[in-house]
């Protein structure tokens, strides 16, 4: 066992900016219950769903995407959600399987499944290693039962504990989810808490600031005056808590919202933030997908019974399959790439977009010390303009 | 065969808005049958959509009347309907000079208003014969003999005589048909005389181009025939005459005392200038009819197109706009906070308002229009003198002798109870009271004032200071010097020139932290802080700060969804179009509109 375990850590350099590589997203789109704050594509089923019929389904939209896109090396494969842990590992197996039936995998290929950290779960996490997964993601959001309660998360603080201790023991690679600035968090109480969470030592936490989604029982508190968020002055506080904190710890931030110990940064998210290409199956999956220069944007069908039927009938269950046009993909380019802390090739963004960047509001954002210029040509975003990074896209982005 | 002169007869009507002047109208039109009932629009006369909307009218339209009247003779009645704002003072004056008498319209419920004395003023100095009015006399509210009182007393003409109305209703308009025939006096006019007409207005048609109204005061003016404009001193050969009925029917002459139309192949209404004389080209008349003078602009201000791609479109409407609209002037400016634009010239408030009206609502424009502002003289150290209406083209305070300003001589009508309000309205903008009389319940105060503190919202004011109760109308009567300087509004640390004014000195300090304070509500918060300052010269005189941005990122993204976050930030680039860019501050447009209405 422990030589396997050694064969993955060692085997898993990361890539260089310059090869996003090709990754593999597969969405399981149930839930035990719906989060008030997730916004995400989740559906709660009485029954349980017929995961045979599912994995076959998502095995023809391997194949088809496949079709489009010809051999590739996959560095990374990512179960989100919902909840894949939900998921029998027979079941992820049978994915992994027809992935590799399509595509061959690079050697150190990354493969992480997002998970609840309840006892329940925790009992099948020896059996994703099994199937194959190398790296296990939780859902912990919250080490205070109170805050768990009001997140509407079913386990607690002590039962996710316990989830990440087994997690570390089957997995060399374990990464958990905390969500902060939270209704009446201050910011010594978040400092506390994620003190607490830098003691269990592992690899890789993503750290979110609780943001309103529209459409949510949050949104609609929110709107009520009934749930305050902290924010201006007190969501920065918390923001900057967050990073004196992990900085402190080792783990400084390499995107946004993602901490790591060098080295250890998730490969699936770099393929995104890189620009890379990946492969969305499964419903309400987005990939983007190189066929030949053309950069296509694809999405799949969100309700998972009808996703069903359409790839049973038509082989997959696009909804979404068009080519992304030269600005578009240049402001992804940038949404994506200034997420990281190692930043963008400005000669790459010239050659997507066709144009520079504005060089009076480039000149701005430099002189107010919110981006930089590095020597091997790469304009990166500062510790200081992390917090005001969605106006310092918008101004880059802008085309006059 | 034209019309004789004694079974002619042309009048105006003179009214308030909402006192009922279209509706008279539109029931003198019905009840002599100049167009059939399922043809009827209601108000024909006010045909372009802003005018019908708001009750005024910009262009001088006629129509022509049928009438048999009691004495068994068949008369022809030519209405002319005149522009109804003192923006169109000069327009209005050469419409009562087409017509021997007027209609005075007065509601029976509410009385004389300040824009109808001003027009009747207008129609005395025309020698017309006046004949009273009073509509709505069907309303409860009527007060018909108190009304008959104020006309006696206010505007000194006889009014036992007047006739009590319904337009809504019909009651006793035949009254009016016949008062017209029997108490207005009919045109007199030489037919074998020279050629000597009056152009009343023009305006642009598609398919006939330039369609000039006339009215004839001697001689015929017949097709074929080659005329000359005595002030532009153009020459053309007529090639339609007509009536208007208020269809268009064509006619082989106009004779004396007659109002028509004629098209001559003329280009721009521009060519044509209300109030000039015209003549027969080959024996014109020794001196033309007196009261002509050109239309000035007065005031001023900046058009920008929201969207900065727009200008082209800005440019095609604006020179369209002049087709039909002469008193209209524009030439490009640019403008570092708002690139390309055209600096345009009004005959007022109202004026300048219709015209960005229909640049938004027939052109599809979204405008930024900068502070109005008035012409200035400006006496220079060197003995010269210029005169100037853009703020960015004042000279430094040292090469200035001396700055004379526009006044105006204003009449307002209030109810008594708002007349504290107004008077102290009148005073803060720098007015002296020349007169305070009461006209039964009402006040009517006489004041003068400087044009540049009543292009600068002083009507809204003055209708939010008396409920929409008062009435208002001006004229311009000289200039006098003034201690004016120059506001410069600078947003992080550079003057920001579209919202550089012009103020009085007593006014810049309040005037300028109003601004500064609007401004900080209206400019979002920046990845750093913004200051907001007023000055006078190199003075500060007002200061504020947009707070920095302190927190603005998305957090998280679902899976690899970067189309939702192309999405929004589609949104945030579209923002940023509809702001603009000044120094490293991106300054809604919003803000520049609402600056300019702060009240300080």
């Amino acid at each position: 066992m422990a030589e396997t375990v050694t064969l993955e850590r060692n085997a898993a350099p990361t890539p260089n900016a310059d090869d996003a590589g090709f990754g593999v997203y597969v969405h399981w789109p149930f839930c035990l219950s719906k989060c008030p704050y997730c916004d995400f594509n989740s559906h709660v089923r009485h029954e349980k769903p017929d995961e045979g019929r599912f994995a076959r389904a998502i095995a023809r939209e391997i194949e088809h995407a496949a079709s489009i896109t010809g051999p590739r090396e996959v560095v990374s494969i990512f179960f989100g959600g919902g909840t894949p842990s939900l998921m029998k590992p027979d079941t992820v197996g049978a994915v992994l399987e027809a992935i590799s039936k399509h595509w061959t995998f690079a050697p150190g290929i990354e493969i992480t499944l997002e998970a609840n950290p309840t006892s329940v779960e925790a009992e099948r996490f020896r059996g994703y290693r099994a199937a194959g997964v190398n790296r296990l993601s939780l859902g912990v959001q919250a080490l205070d039962d109170a805050a768990l309660k009001s997140l509407g998360r079913l386990h607690s603080a002590d039962e996710a504990l316990k989830a990440v201790a087994i997690a570390s023991k089957n997995f060399n690679r374990v990464s958990f989810d905390l969500i902060y600035a939270r209704s009446s968090q201050s910011p010594e109480e978040w400092r506390a808490e994620l003190k607490r969470a830098l003691a269990e030592n592992i690899e890789h936490l993503s750290l979110y600031q609780l943001t309103i989604e529209d459409g949510t029982p949050f949104a609609a508190l929110h709107r009520a005056g009934k749930l305050v968020v902290p924010e201006g002055d007190l969501a920065r506080a918390l923001w900057d808590v967050t990073q004196e904190t992990c900085n402190a710890a080792g783990l400084p931030a390499y995107e946004v919202s993602n901490h790591a110990r060098p080295g250890a940064e998730c490969r699936h998210n770099l393929v995104y933030w890189r620009s890379g290409e990946y492969a969305g199956v499964g419903p309400g999956a987005h990939g983007r997908l190189h066929d030949g220069a053309r950069r296509r944007a694809t999405e799949t069908e969100k309700h998972p019974e009808q996703w069903l039927r359409f790839v049973e009938e038509n082989g997959h269950g696009l909804s979404v399959n068009e080519e992304l046009g030269a600005t578009e993909r240049a402001d992804e380019f940038l949404l994506m790439g200034l997420r990281l802390a190692e930043g963008i090739d400005r000669k790459k963004f010239i050659a997507i977009s066709g144009r520079d960047f504005d060089a009076e509001r480039l000149a701005i954002l430099q002189r107010e010390a919110l981006v930089e210029a590095t020597a091997d040509g790469k304009l990166r975003v500062t510790a200081s303009g992390f917090p005001l990074l969605d106006a310092i896209v918008a101004d880059l982005a802008s085309d006059f | 065969m034209s019309t004789p002169t004694s079974q002619i007869r042309n009048f105006a009507i003179i009214a308030h808005i909402d006192h009922g002047k279209s509706t008279l109208a539109d029931r003198l039109i019905q009840l002599t049958g100049g167009l059939e009932l399922r043809e009827m629009k209601e108000q024909v006369l006010d045909s372009m959509d802003i005018e019908r909307e708001r009750g005024i009218t910009i262009k001088a339209q006629t129509v022509r009347l049928y009438y048999k009247a009691r004495d068994g003779k068949d008369y022809v009645l030519n209405l002319i309907d005149t522009p109804g704002h003192v923006d169109f003072a000069y327009e209005v004056n050469r419409s009562l000079a087409a017509c021997e008498g007027s209609l005075l319209v007065v509601d029976a419920s509410q009385g004389v208003e300040a824009q109808t004395l001003a027009n009747v003023y207008q129609a005395i100095n025309n020698n017309h014969e006046i004949v009273p009015i009073l509509n709505k006399i069907d309303l409860p509210a009527a007060e018909p003999e108190k009304v008959k009182a104020q006309i006696e007393e206010v505007i000194g003409i006889d009014a036992s005589n007047a006739i009590e109305i319904s337009a809504k209703t019909g009651l006793n308009i035949p009254e009016v048909l016949e008062a017209i025939v029997t108490r207005l006096p009919a045109p007199k006019g030489d037919e074998n005389a020279t050629l000597k007409a009056l152009l009343v207005d023009s305006w642009y048609d598609v398919y006939l181009g330039v369609v000039v109204l006339v009215r004839v005061v001697d001689g015929t003016l017949k097709k074929g025939q080659r005329i000359r404009m005595m002030g532009t001193k153009a020459a053309y050969d007529i090639e339609q005459v007509g009536i208007i009925t208020p269809k268009k029917v064509a006619v082989e002459a106009l004779g004396p005392g007659e109002i028509g139309f004629f098209t001559a192949s003329i280009k721009e209404v521009a060519d044509t200038r209300v109030g000039d004389t015209i003549t027969d080209d080959r024996k014109p008349v020794d001196a033309p009819l007196p009261g002509f003078r050109p239309s000035q602009p007065v005031v001023f201000c900046g058009l920008f197109p929201v969207d900065a791609a727009q200008f082209e479109q800005l440019r095609g409407a604006v020179s369209k706009l002049r087709l039909n609209d002469a008193s209209f002037t524009y030439e490009m400016e640019t403008s570092a906070a708002l690139g390309f634009g055209f600096r345009c010239g009004f005959l007022g408030l109202l004026h300048l308002e219709i015209v960005e009206e229909r640049l938004a609502r027939e052109f599809n424009l979204e405008l930024i229009a900068t502070a109005p502002s008035v012409i200035y003289e400006i006496d220079l150290t060197d003995n010269t003198t210029i005169e100037i209406h853009n703020p960015v083209d004042m000279p430094e305070v040292t090469r200035i002798k001396e700055i004379r300003e526009p006044w105006i001589r204003a009449v307002i009508i209030t109810p008594d109870e708002y007349l504290g309000s107004v008077l102290k309205l009148c005073q803060d903008r720098r007015g002296a009271q020349v007169e305070l009389t009461y006209v039964g319940a009402r006040a009517m105060v006489t004041y003068d004032l400087p044009l540049n503190e009543v292009v600068f919202d002083f009507y809204d004011r003055l209708k939010s200071v008396s409920r929409g109760y008062a009435s208002f109308d001006y004229h311009i009567t000289e200039r006098h010097p003034a201690d004016l300087v120059r506001l410069t509004i600078l947003v992080n640390g550079e003057p920001v020139d579209a919202l550089a004014m012009l103020v009085h000195r007593t006014r810049a300090e309040m005037r300028g932290r109003a601004m500064c304070e609007k401004l900080k509500e209206l400019i979002p918060p920046h990845m750093f802080q913004v200051p907001i300052q007023a000055a006078i010269g190199g003075k500060i005189i007002a200061r504020e700060t947009v707070r920095a941005l302190r927190k603005d990122v998305t957090a998280k993204c679902y899976g690899g969804d970067a189309t939702r976050k192309r999405k929004l930030l589609d949104k945030q680039k579209e923002g940023k179009k509809r702001m603009r860019q000044y120094g490293k501050v991106d300054i809604p447009q919003e803000a520049f509109i609402a600056a300019l209405k702060v009240d300080g």
